[in-house]
């Protein structure tokens, strides 16, 4: 299991990067943390020709505030950083609930988030994450830059809306309004493994308790992360109890997602989690949205 | 297409030349002779293969070689740094008499793996509770010993650790 | 003796090496102008080989070599049958051993086609890259129960039929037993191939010097004197011009005990022809493929019962999956025959096995090899059968264990080391007891589950036995030496993947000459250090090779004190053997430090007088007259969430009787160990084929062994029942954790589901599998797919 041959390149400047990308094309693939692509690289599933790495560029890794309340992460920032942050646990509790679930400490001690937003692994907890908050990315290229909100960045099975000369610079992510609470769950075989099903969870009351606003994204159900929009308009506006939660999650399982099976879940098997994994989550984002 | 790479492995500064594919894996077994790091799957799965690169644990399987150029590297080596024949039980790190007393190693393969994992994690937390030691090992698989004697060899290493720590001030 | 060494928890010596980075591994073996090689593996499983192309390879820079089964000449042969079929009446036994190449056709994804020999393994898969298979494609059998269907598509096609083995065994009648039973109960179970997953993949360097007419070779084996003869013996040398060195190994578990791996004949065969060190290390891809695996078998058995629960009889007909070739014989379904009727006395017992070809990778024994299923099958129809009768689950063993008064106790059946199944010693009661004691079984069923069960949690308890042949022969050896220095070396030769070795066969050689164990060096597994021996399998190296080294030091005490005697001018009797002297008793003055008495023992003046012989040594052998049976009980507590079927395991407890005890710390680590790959097998880890032969989850993201975080704490005691049949009094341990996991962890689960009426006929038990299992049961349809 030794990769194929390729040329490697590493720029010491986002302008070096991005003329290698706008040059090379296809052939060219940005090489942020690794972790997902060496393995596939080392099965010859990916044979890239050209391997434009991204670690040697300054200013690509880091947490800051703005001054509106968004959460700016640079695409370089490892997972570990992420997941330590005191910015992200007060700003994006939902996502710092969700990074001890990525893989393992190794893995995440090299793999980024930039990366792993990138690569649109339909299993995979940050592309789900990032739709439930309404990141925003930041993508540029040779000839400028370009903001795509994350539900927008994910058109298929790894398949995302940067194009070969594009890399994703930055995620900003908006402040929760008040009233809002949020959980992320996941069932996998073992603690670490790409989940069989996972779902990200926010809500937002209104001042008289009622659900104002849900969103629901599941990962591992479908060819991205899969927004149960039924679910999430079926809790507008309605007063939250364990039978709501339970018919939402209903909907949710049977209605919003179809997902297929693989050696480890059948279709009705996920449903099944989806369904549960709704309601559990649902309850914890409402308890922490009405304890606020 | 070959790069030529200054790194620091256990306090020795090597310069070589690499071809850009070369994992970072066979680089150090291979390359540099340091075959206390083992490989076990090329897809980190693992956790064999773990090495520290500039004091945090990652798989040295998933790196090229070319990408540590100006790094600082520890493999299992770098624990016992002046080991050689005369050495005695008392001259291995903290950690590795943990795992020694505490029966956490059978075949021995994917221990150095382990060891690896484990000198960061404990510099970071030197009291952990039993469940954060499991989470700790949990990207590391072991196929003889069931994990007990790991667990069991993790605390009495923290324990060790931390006399250390009061002995030096 | 003041000192005891053996049965004491000793730290091992070869920690020190292990823990540095310093042992040395196969794949550390570094030699000047090493090649490396790679393989061609079949993409399919079951096909016709019409052409090859490496035209294009070859002309890559790098490559030195490229052979097919065409390059091979006279060399190409089928390997050897290992085990011939037991002489069992009416027996039918069909061979097809593996190739080491495949030449007119492919029989198992993975299978080996050429080889690649190039300056570095990057380059060699470059190569493979570039070659280019022509495969006429044929059906493959996958499922069992296809093998044998008339139209089914043939394997070996010398053969005409896909049946590998038909064999039964009786005892007593199990018909009349049936007739005159009070209840008879039948059922299908179920139990998928699994694989040992060592976390040291395979691997080989081989290299010939031309000069010394020497071949050296580091093998990943289990068996390194075996390997050696039939090297020899294939490549037409003298055994004494093959040296082959088992160094530490990363874990064997069994597979690695295969012979002869196609890697093995032809990277010997190829440094001998390009006069250059060639290096294989299999990666864990190809280990999914080219490395054994075990386990498929499906079960029709009954079990026929008074109605106070004494079992008359058994029935048990099994299909059992050998994969695309049969070289180790019979050995795991006779194992899965003779290890059904566990710690019970059965009067009348029908077996019956039909072994068959599949396109899979080759099955050979891995942990339990075939033990797994009896118990399975047996411990599954003794819970039914409880739950039948309403009798308790402990209760109704108890009732039909073997009295200790009744050993040695015969099964009239044989064994897979051809002698007739007979238990040496055992003593189940106590064992059962302590187990009860230790899980509190009483206050859980009667107090602890119901409040569980009340606050709506799904609470269940798993209690099994077992029994483990162990120990079997034909023999081992070892050579006991007293250096000059007063340190003691001892040369065996078995194989060594984990299990202690360097210490626990010190610690018998320590209780014997008084010398400390870290002065004891142990070398295991290179054929140049031990001429003779067999191997590490079937839990037999501490029983076989320990007793062994037993004999042999104890034959080196002798010379000691006959020595010392004429030293000290005092009768034997008279002295002992402290840390590393030789003394009068109690006398300390009169000491003589062993490495002084072992060189006056060798002297440069002086004959050695007829009769006797140089130095403070001597070799001896150890041959059981059969094998020892170990036994064992189980229990675990299991909490099942019923929305996700995801299982905890809250407690497991073993209680274990393996006789004598050489080192109790590693024991428990080989027990620990056990029970881990035991659930991994229940629970975790599953080869999934397509309807191709294709496996689809060749790699440890999808084939999931369990992590520190999945494994429970195993509390554990043991009984000791000596073995009459060897002088330490020991059985074997080494399969006894993984042996009864599936069915203790079915019974756990079942008994946590309770509500929903399941039954837990089949291995592996994953999540989504007990989801599946549920709707069916309630008559739901849970197979969208």
């Amino acid at each position: 299991m030794k990769p194929a041959p390729f040329q490697y390149h590493a720029p010491h400047s986002l302008a070096d990067a991005l003329s290698l990308l706008a040059e090379h094309g296809y052939d060219a693939k940005p090489l942020a943390g690794g972790q997902s692509l060496v393995p596939t690289m080392n099965f010859r599933l990916a044979q890239p020709g050209i391997l434009v790495d991204l670690n040697h560029i300054p200013g690509l890794a880091y947490i800051r505030l703005g001054s509106d309340g968004d959460l700016h992460i640079g695409a370089m920032t490892r997972h570990s950083t992420v997941e330590q942050d005191l910015l992200v646990a007060q700003h994006a509790p939902l996502l710092h609930e969700t990074m001890p679930h990525i893989a393992h400490r190794q893995i995440r001690n090299r793999g980024t988030i930039g990366g792993s937003l990138a690569h649109a692994d339909p299993s995979a907890e940050l592309p789900s994450v990032a739709v439930a908050l309404h990141a925003r990315f930041r993508l540029q290229s040779q000839t400028g830059e370009r903001w795509v909100a994350a539900a927008d960045f994910y058109q298929g099975l790894f398949t995302t809306d940067l194009t070969p000369e594009e890399l994703l610079v930055e995620i900003v992510i908006p402040p929760l309004p008040a009233r809002s609470g949020y959980a992320f769950d996941e069932v996998a075989r073992r603690p670490g493994d790409y989940a069989m099903v996972g779902v990200a969870a926010i809500v937002i009351l209104d001042a008289a308790g009622r659900c104002e606003e849900a969103r629901l994204v599941y990962l591992s159900v479908g060819e991205g992360p899969v927004s149960a929009t039924q679910a999430a308009a079926a809790l507008k506006g309605r007063q939250p109890s364990p039978d709501l939660l339970a018919q939402v999650a209903e909907i949710a399982a049977t209605d919003d997602i179809d997902p297929v099976a693989d050696i480890h879940a059948s279709a009705a098997y996920r449903r099944q989690l989806a369904r549960v994994l709704a309601q559990r989550t649902l309850a914890r984002a409402f308890e922490r949205a009405a304890g606020q | 297409m070959t790069h030529t790479i200054n790194v620091t492995v256990n306090g020795t500064a090597y310069q070589r030349t690499v071809e850009a594919r070369l994992l970072l894996s066979d680089f150090l077994r291979h390359d540099l002779g340091l075959t206390g790091t083992h490989v076990g799957c090329e897809q980190g799965s693992c956790g064999a293969c773990t090495i520290l690169l500039d004091g945090e644990a990652v798989r040295s399987c998933l790196l090229f070689a070319v990408q540590v150029d100006g790094h600082e590297l520890t493999t299992v080596e770098g624990l016992t740094p002046d080991w050689d024949m005369a050495s005695t039980h008392e001259d291995l790190h903290p950690i590795q008499i943990a795992f020694r007393e505490k029966h956490g190693l059978q075949c021995g393969f994917c221990t150095p793996g382990f060891l690896m994992t484990l000198v960061p994690f404990l510099a970071e937390n030197p009291d952990p509770t039993e469940h954060e030691i499991r989470q700790a090992i949990s990207g590391n698989l072991c196929r003889c010993t069931g994990y007990v004697g790991i667990v069991e060899a993790v605390k009495l290493a923290a324990e060790l650790l931390r006399e250390d720590d009061k002995v030096t001030g | 003796m003041t000192t005891r060494y053996f049965g004491k928890p000793i730290r091992r010596n070869e920690d020190p090496r292990l823990l540095t980075g310093q042992a040395l591994f196969t794949d550390d073996v570094e030699l000047p102008g090493m090649l490396h090689a790679a393989f061609v593996r079949s993409d399919y499983a079951h096909a016709w080989l019409r052409g090859i192309d490496t035209s294009l390879a070859r002309d890559l820079p790098g490559v030195v070599a490229i052979y097919t089964a065409a390059d091979l000449g006279d060399y190409w042969q089928p390997g050897p049958l290992l085990v011939n079929p037991p002489p069992i009446k009416d027996l039918v036994f069909n061979t097809a051993t593996q190739v080491p190449l495949a030449r007119d056709k492919v029989r198992h994804a993975g299978e080996p086609i050429a080889i690649v020999v190039a300056e570095s393994r990057y380059i060699a898969e470059d190569a493979v890259d570039l070659i280019f298979v022509d495969y006429d494609p044929l059906p493959a059998i996958v499922h069992l129960a296809d093998a044998l269907k008339p139209d089914a598509s043939i394997i070996h096609d010398d053969l005409g039929t896909n049946l590998n083995a038909h064999v039964i065994q009786e005892k007593g009648n199990y018909a009349a037993a049936a007739a005159q039973a009070d209840l008879v109960i039948k059922r299908h179970f179920d139990y998928d191939r699994g694989t040992a997953a060592a976390m040291e993949n395979r691997g080989i360097v081989a290299t010939w010097d031309a000069k010394s007419e020497q071949l050296t070779m580091w093998d990943t084996t289990q068996a390194p004197i075996s390997i050696r003869n039939g090297l020899a013996g294939m490549l037409g040398l003298s055994e004494r011009q093959v040296r082959v060195i088992a160094p530490f190994i990363g874990g064997g578990f069994g597979p690695k005990i295969m012979m002869f791996y196609p890697e093995e004949v032809l990277l010997s065969w190829i440094t001998m022809r390009l006069n250059r060190p060639v290096k294989w290390i299999e990666d864990r891809r190809e280990n999914f493929f080219a490395t054994t695996q075990e386990r498929g078998q499906v079960h029709e058995a009954e079990i026929a019962l008074t109605r106070d629960g004494k079992v008359l009889g058994v029935k048990d007909v099994f299909l059992h999956d050998a994969g695309a070739y049969a070289p180790y014989g019979l050995t795991v379904p006779i194992n899965s025959q003779c290890t059904l009727l566990g710690q019970y006395d059965v009067a009348n017992y029908y077996t019956e096995f039909t072994s068959v070809f599949t396109n899979k990778p080759i099955v050979t024994p891995y942990r339990g090899a075939g033990r797994q299923h009896g118990v399975f099958v047996m411990e599954r129809l003794l819970d039914f059968a409880a739950r039948e009768l309403g009798i308790d689950r402990a209760e109704i063993r108890r009732r039909n264990f073997i009295p200790p008064d009744a050993f040695p106790y015969s099964n009239d059946i044989i064994f897979q080391d051809f002698a007739p199944l007979v238990y040496d010693s055992g003593n189940y009661e106590p064992a059962l007891d302590r187990v009860l004691e230790m899980i509190d079984y009483k206050h859980f069923i009667e107090v602890e589950q119901p409040r569980l069960r009340a606050e709506g949690k799904h609470v269940g308890l798993g209690l099994v036995t077992y029994v483990e042949g162990t120990g079997i022969g034909p023999y081992e050896g070892a050579k006991v030496t007293v250096e000059a220095s007063g340190r003691v070396s001892v040369a065996t030769g078995i194989g060594t993947q984990g299990q202690g070795h360097f210490t626990s066969f010190a610690q018998v050689v320590a209780e014997q000459l008084g010398v400390p164990v870290e002065n004891i060096r142990l070398v295991t597994g290179d054929t140049s250090e031990f001429y003779w021996g067999a191997g590490t399998f079937a839990s037999r190296g501490a029983v076989v090779a320990g007793n062994a080294i037993h004999a042999a030091a104890v034959a080196v005490r002798r010379k000691i004190l006959d020595k010392a005697s004429e030293e000290l001018e005092v009768d034997p009797e008279d002295l002992e053997l402290v840390d590393g002297v030789v003394q009068v008793k109690g006398v300390p003055a009169s000491a003589i430090p062993l490495g002084e008495l072992a060189r006056r023992a060798n002297p440069m003046r002086g004959a050695v007088k007829p009769g006797s012989e140089p130095g403070l040594e001597a070799t001896d052998y150890f041959g059981p007259e059969r094998g020892a049976t170990a036994s064992g009980v189980h229990a675990m507590i299991v909490e099942v969430d019923p929305e996700t079927m995801m299982v905890q395991i809250k407690r497991h407890v073993v209680v274990h009787d393996c006789g004598t005890v050489i080192n109790p710390m590693i024991l428990e680590g080989q027990i620990q160990g056990g029970v881990a790959q035991g659930l991994g097998n229940a629970f975790y880890e599953q080869l999934h084929w397509d309807d191709n032969g294709q496996l689809l989850n060749a790699s440890f993201m999808d084939f999931l062994l369990p992590t520190a975080d999945t494994v429970p704490h195993v509390e554990m005691d043991h009984v000791v029942t000596p073995s009459p049949l060897n002088p330490l009094g020991i059985k074997g341990a080494g399969e006894a954790g993984a042996i009864p996991v599936a069915p203790l962890f079915a019974q756990a689960v079942e008994d946590a589901l309770i509500d929903f009426d399941v039954e837990l006929n089949e291995i592996p038990l994953s999540p989504n599998r007990l989801f599946e299992l549920v709707a069916e049961a309630r008559g739901l349809h849970g197979s969208e797919s």
